[in-house]
């Protein structure tokens, strides 16, 4: 069943407001939700919230033996699950073309982009590695789902830490957290991802960010990945409404100052967990 | 940048990739391993003659060595309720990676993400340029076979449905035209092939000339803003070098037509191109 879609005054009603310059939750173009990080008892255990839209990720690492092609090299895997608890647009068994795309970009955004130095996984060449896995779980979607998965997904891996390893000869030993500091992984640099909302009515200015009603009607999306540093991972406009060149361009340098003004804010409150967490170190 | 000095080579890159990363993408005389210069593209052969099978238009575009088969269905009746609109058409589009297309040989089902994520973008790109309000609860498919893959696949993919579409008399408001730019160092390169793509940062962009907007960005590598901006302004330029390629081809297919037509001495049925506005 096709989920039922906005109703016509909904639309009129959103398309004046934003017409006279007003989002319904009285936002700036080019603001995003405030965003909450809840870290949970475990490392790597983070909820992230942006306004109602809320994703759950949680990273945990394991010793396999690494794939013969590449024995020098950790391994990464993303399990997204994208359940009907969500939103009542997303269907058991069946991916939803969003679903699609959400999958994708973070495999884009966490795993093609380099973000985690895989090279820093492998424990003994050729026999054993760290292999990541990192569990996304969409817990409420209120509008841009991706951004949210996606902030959750790198901080869960700034927040993570894994257990300290002793290589002698052969030999592996793993050093129990309680006896020796478990150790943060290192990542080369922190993505964050921004989408932005364009409608068919041109005169419509562009939305950072949209919530649910917006990206419903939207005319078209750009996902725009990029770290503080100015930086671009992965630029996704595909197709919708034809924008100007100037236009995609302004976007990418709004996205460059967000980036700058989240990484802050993340690193701030990673500070703020790891401060408040006990650690036993002997 | 002019869009003059972005030339079509003549030359055919036929001896590109064998697989060694050695290779220089870009020598100090300023050529490139298949003997292009930055800014040029690669040989564009369009075929718009029909393919079996009782498409109603179809259209066979190599770029260099990337070779692509699109076959449009429609405007026809929809199949499935579920998925009739009815105030327009329903776009359909699926694309099939041939297994020998790449140099190792692999086979991608239907199911494959990558696949499934190349049809939707190039769902949510070519909707909006159909004139899909024209044609209320009926559908049109659109199949894309790809045959051999030396980069921009994308590009290729975007190129040819235009064409395809354009050749099945149905109505778009304007032609969309893609090129895959990269950048080497400093040095910006347009149309690149395999084995610069996966060597260099690189964007798919694509225009609708008449506009010069932009419908499309696809980026998926680590590049610099003040590189991106430069490679983006460049690649929508490329753009329009295409078009005019995109756009003698139709027009020599319809005059081929036109010529046939009245050879045999029938007045036009406008029932296949007779009133190509292209």
């Amino acid at each position: 069943m096709r989920p039922p879609s906005p109703s016509i005054p909904e639309k009129e009603f959103l398309f004046s407001a934003l017409k006279q310059g007003l989002r319904l939750d009285g936002r700036e173009f080019f603001e995003t939700r405030p965003v909450t990080l809840t870290f949970g008892p475990e490392l790597g255990w983070v909820e992230c919230s942006l306004g109602q839209t809320r994703v759950l990720a949680q990273v945990d690492a394991k010793m396999i033996k690494p794939p013969p092609e590449r024995p020098f090299e950790g391994v990464i895997s993303i399990h997204s699950e994208i359940s009907p608890m969500a939103s009542s647009e997303f269907e058991l068994g069946r991916p939803s073309e969003e679903e699609v795309t959400i999958t994708r970009m973070l495999d884009k955004v966490i795993r093609r982009s380099d973000v985690v130095d895989k090279e820093s996984l492998c424990i003994l060449a050729g026999q054993r590695v760290w292999h990541l896995r990192l569990n996304v779980h969409c817990l409420s979607d209120s509008g841009n789902l991706l951004d949210c998965a996606c902030l959750a997904g790198i901080v869960a891996l700034k927040h993570f830490r894994r257990p300290d390893v002793e290589v002698i000869g052969e030999e592996v030993t793993v050093h129990h957290p309680t006896s020796r500091a478990p150790i943060p992984l290192s990542l080369h640099h922190n993505l964050y991802c921004f989408t932005f909302a364009f409608f068919s009515d041109t005169s419509i200015h562009p939305v950072l960010d949209p919530n649910h009603l917006e990206q419903r009607l939207n005319g078209g999306l750009i996902s725009i990945a990029l770290n503080a540093h100015r930086e671009l991972c992965v630029v996704q406009k595909s197709g919708g409404v034809p924008l100007e060149p100037a236009d995609v361009l302004r976007i990418v340098n709004v996205a460059v100052q967000k980036a700058k003004d989240l990484d802050v804010i993340v690193e701030s409150r990673l500070r703020e967990d790891w401060e408040g967490r006990k650690v036993e170190v002997r | 940048m002019s869009a003059d000095r972005l030339l079509l080579t003549l030359s055919d890159s036929s001896d590109s990739s064998d697989g060694h990363s050695r290779i220089e993408i870009l020598n100090t005389g300023g050529y490139r391993s298949d003997g292009r210069r930055q800014y040029e593209l690669r040989t564009i052969s369009i075929d718009l003659s029909p393919q079996g099978s009782g498409a109603d238009g179809s259209a066979s575009l190599t770029h260099g060595l990337t070779q692509v088969n699109v076959c449009v269905f429609g405007p026809r009746e929809a199949k499935m309720r579920s998925q009739t609109y009815h105030d327009r058409a329903n776009v359909n589009i699926e694309v099939a990676i041939a297994a020998f297309s790449a140099s190792e040989r692999r086979k991608r089902g239907r199911g494959d993400k990558r696949i499934l994520e190349l049809s939707q973008t190039l769902k949510s790109t070519f909707e909006p340029v159909i004139q899909t309000s024209l044609y209320p609860r009926s559908q049109i498919d659109i199949y894309i076979q790809v045959l051999q893959q030396d980069g921009g696949l994308l590009q290729a993919c975007v190129n040819a449905t235009t064409l395809a579409l354009a050749n099945a008399g149905i109505p778009t408001y304007d032609f969309v035209c893609a090129v895959t730019g990269g950048v080497h160092s400093t040095s910006p390169l347009l149309d690149l092939t395999l084995l610069e793509e996966n060597d260099l940062p690189n964007v798919t962009v694509a225009v609708m000339p008449r506009s010069g907007k932009i419908t499309l960005v696809s980026m998926e590598t680590r590049l610099h803003v003040d590189r991106f901006e430069e490679i983006f302004r460049l690649a929508g330029e490329a753009g329009k070098v295409i078009h005019r390629e995109m756009r003698k081809a139709v027009k020599d297919r319809t005059e081929q037509l036109v010529a046939s037509m009245q050879s045999v001495g029938r007045p036009s049925t406008g029932a296949d191109v007779g009133d190509n506005e292209y």
